[in-house]
């Protein structure tokens, strides 16, 4: 491959990753925003999204399937069951320690991850033909490859690029897009915006901020539910324990673009997409280093820049 | 004597002679060489306790200091390299390298707020975890490095097959480690780490070096962890390997400090009771009890193993609900949260 084409490859796998990271990132993001809370089951609620796309998948024939029937189907359903979730566990979990110190909470979600993963385990045993029978529980498990690796500039080309990638920027950049317009200018939007900014000044002008964080909390977990379908599209391939790589590398996105700024957790994102790939496909033996530097690259910005990338310089509140 | 006394010296007996009568035991009940990893998790538990419970920095990084501490020993003592120092030597040098570790990651990070502190212990860990698989030539990556040297004392040699030494130079450690932290915690330093937790801009206002003293108690607390690495790769025999040190096992840890109580010292003690006890000796028995009665099948719910971290995760949030402070709580913890409640003080 010419230097040219690497650097474009570069450019499409890391954007390609960089973009699912960075929707898991945005619900982090918007949770932090307004509760100050890492919510560390984010990662782990991703993974149980993609337990039930498997499983649907499964129900609708598996390799057979029609991906036009399925996949939208996935991305329907796949997003409700993630967004209930997380609102169920926001009113079971987290709701009863909003006065509590923010260590209770953090605490708590860890708690969370693990039902979560465990969970995810016991899911994988489920006797059906697309977990293997359910008899590898803890194995990894292949999805059903419904969108081919054919490339799109032909055979010829040095170029890998597939229907894949057309795919997650297809479902990643409008959804991106509607959420800025729905932040920025909706009611519910403002209010949110008010919540994150001051939740008493907000309660006092009125707005339900238990609601407006109940919405964070669907919202947030919608948006990882389409981050589940559009990864075991893309890859392929998923574990009970991959919940916590994903989650790790979308927090790191968040904090590296500025914890509750959503610009911020794309471009955190896309940055560690493309520091991935070229990792992983320019390095030599990079591979292997590629969680090093990611994290090292967190804590130079944290050092350096605390508030990450695009975050405010705003002071500790007194 | 008060009931109080009597308790308190009838525990004392029960600990200092449980090697002796568990001779007494029938064979299926013996669980006494279950019980050094408590001792030697207690140990790590106080090390952070120090840094989350007494001076309020959330480290989520313990397993890697705990890393850093077994395969700094483990280098120093296994005769695949050349230093073989010993045991003893091996446990001062390892202490060292992670208090100089703590001291490392702290100096450019400490000036974070809460939770990115939090993200950058836990970043550290996976870049431990991924440097330690990755320097084949000095730590054999995924294998781990052994054979490990027990301790000897005194021309005794420690062996595995004996657990009864192990328990009593584990107490004596664990004796001097509770001795270390209550003593810290009432000094000068003690109370500057609390002040630095209960309103930092207040203490700095108070002329406290808060910088200081959080680099200070993040050392200690590193350094602790990683005696307790060394003694845990001692016991094994193995470094073990790099993927056991992850972020589970800091959970762990930091469950240990969360379920006796942030801050208190014997509630580090119940917490490893449990939270090890819990793991080593309940799953194991009720793994072995369900293979003796022929339930073995390939469903994974009838593995006990397989629930282990759904029980962890529900006792974390029940009590993050219900006992935030924990079952043993610091006392000006528990009379924070009475005044916070507006409660009257309740008859214990």
């Amino acid at each position: 491959m010419s230097p040219t084409e690497v650097v474009l490859q570069l450019l499409v796998t890391g954007l390609s990753n960089g973009l699912i990271i960075a929707l898991i990132a945005l619900g982090y993001t918007m949770v932090y925003g307004i509760i100050e809370l890492i919510n560390f089951a984010h990662g782990d609620l991703m993974m149980l999204g993609c337990f039930l796309a498997l499983t649907l998948v499964g129900l609708c024939g598996g390799e057979a399937a029609s991906p036009w029937l399925v996949i939208p189907l996935l991305l329907l359903a796949v997003p409700a069951f993630c967004a209930g979730l997380n609102w169920t566990v926001d009113r079971l979990a987290y709701h009863p320690l909003r006065a509590a110190p923010k260590l209770t909470a953090l605490v708590s979600a860890i708690g969370v991850s693990f039902i979560f993963v465990n969970l995810g385990l016991f899911w994988g045993g489920l006797p059906m033909g697309v977990f293997a029978g359910g008899t590898q529980a803890a194995a990894q498990k292949d999805f059903p490859d419904l969108i081919g690796y054919r490339n799109l500039l032909g055979t010829q080309s040095g170029l890998q690029f597939t229907l894949k990638d057309v795919l997650v920027v297809a479902v990643t950049v409008p959804l991106m897009a509607s959420l800025t317009w729905f932040v920025r200018r909706t009611r519910l939007g403002t209010a949110m915006r008010a919540v994150a900014q001051d939740p008493l000044a907000a309660r006092l002008m009125g707005i339900d901020t238990d609601r407006v964080i109940s919405a964070t909390f669907l919202i947030g977990g919608a948006l990882a539910g389409v981050a589940s379908v559009v990864f075991v599209l893309a890859n392929n391939s998923l574990s009970f324990w991959m919940g916590y790589r994903n989650g790790m590398d979308a927090f790191t996105a968040a904090v590296l673009g500025g914890i509750g700024n959503l610009p911020g957790a794309v471009l955190g994102g896309i940055v560690i997409g493309l520091v991935r790939a070229t990792m992983e496909g320019v390095v030599p033996n990079g591979g292997v280093w590629s969680n090093a530097v990611v994290f090292g690259v967190l804590i130079l910005v944290l050092a350096f820049r605390p508030t990450g990338l695009l975050g405010s310089r705003a002071r500790e509140k007194v | 004597m008060t009931p109080r006394q009597i308790a308190a010296l009838s525990c004392g007996g029960l600990v200092l002679l449980l090697p002796v009568m568990e001779l007494l035991l029938p064979n299926g009940l013996k669980i006494g060489s279950l019980v050094p990893p408590i001792m030697i998790f207690a140990i790590i538990g106080l090390g952070l306790n120090i840094v989350v419970g007494f001076t309020g920095l959330l480290n989520l990084g313990s397993a890697a200091f705990m890393a850093i501490g077994a395969y700094a020993f483990s280098v120093v003592t296994c005769p695949v390299h050349p230093f073989q120092i010993g045991f003893w030597a091996g446990l001062v040098v390892a202490t060292a390298v992670g208090a100089l570790a703590g001291l490392v990651l702290g100096l450019p990070t400490l000036r974070l707020r809460g939770d990115y502190l939090a993200i950058v212990t836990l970043g550290f860990g996976e870049i431990v975890q991924d440097v330690l698989k990755n320097l084949d030539a000095i730590t054999k990556g995924t294998q781990g490095l052994n054979p490990v040297p027990a301790p000897t004392l005194a021309g005794y040699a420690f062996t595995s097959a004996n657990y009864a030494p192990w328990y009593y130079l584990l107490l004596a450690l664990l004796g001097g480690t509770v001795w270390l932290c209550a003593n810290l915690r009432r000094s000068r330093t003690g109370r500057t780490w609390v002040a630095v937790r209960e309103d930092e801009l207040a203490a700095r206002a108070c002329g406290i070096a808060v910088v200081r003293a959080k680099l200070l108690a993040f050392s200690l607390g590193a350094a602790l962890c990683a005696a307790g690495g060394a003694l845990w790769a001692s016991l094994h025999g193995t470094s073990i390997e790099p993927g056991f040190y992850d972020f589970q096992l800091s959970v762990v840890v930091l469950c240990i400090v969360i379920v006796g109580g942030l801050g208190s010292i014997p509630g580090v003690l119940l917490g490893a009771v449990i939270m090890i006890g819990f793991n080593s000796i309940v799953l194991t028995k009720l793994t072995d009890l369900l293979a003796r009665h022929g339930v073995s099948s390939t469903n994974v719910l009838a593995s006990p193993g397989n629930w282990k971290y759904l029980v962890f995760g529900l006792a974390l949030i029940l009590m993050m609900r219900y006992r935030p402070a924990g079952l043993l709580p610091a006392r000006e913890v528990r009379d924070e949260l009475r005044r916070a409640d507006g409660a009257t003080p309740e008859a214990a």
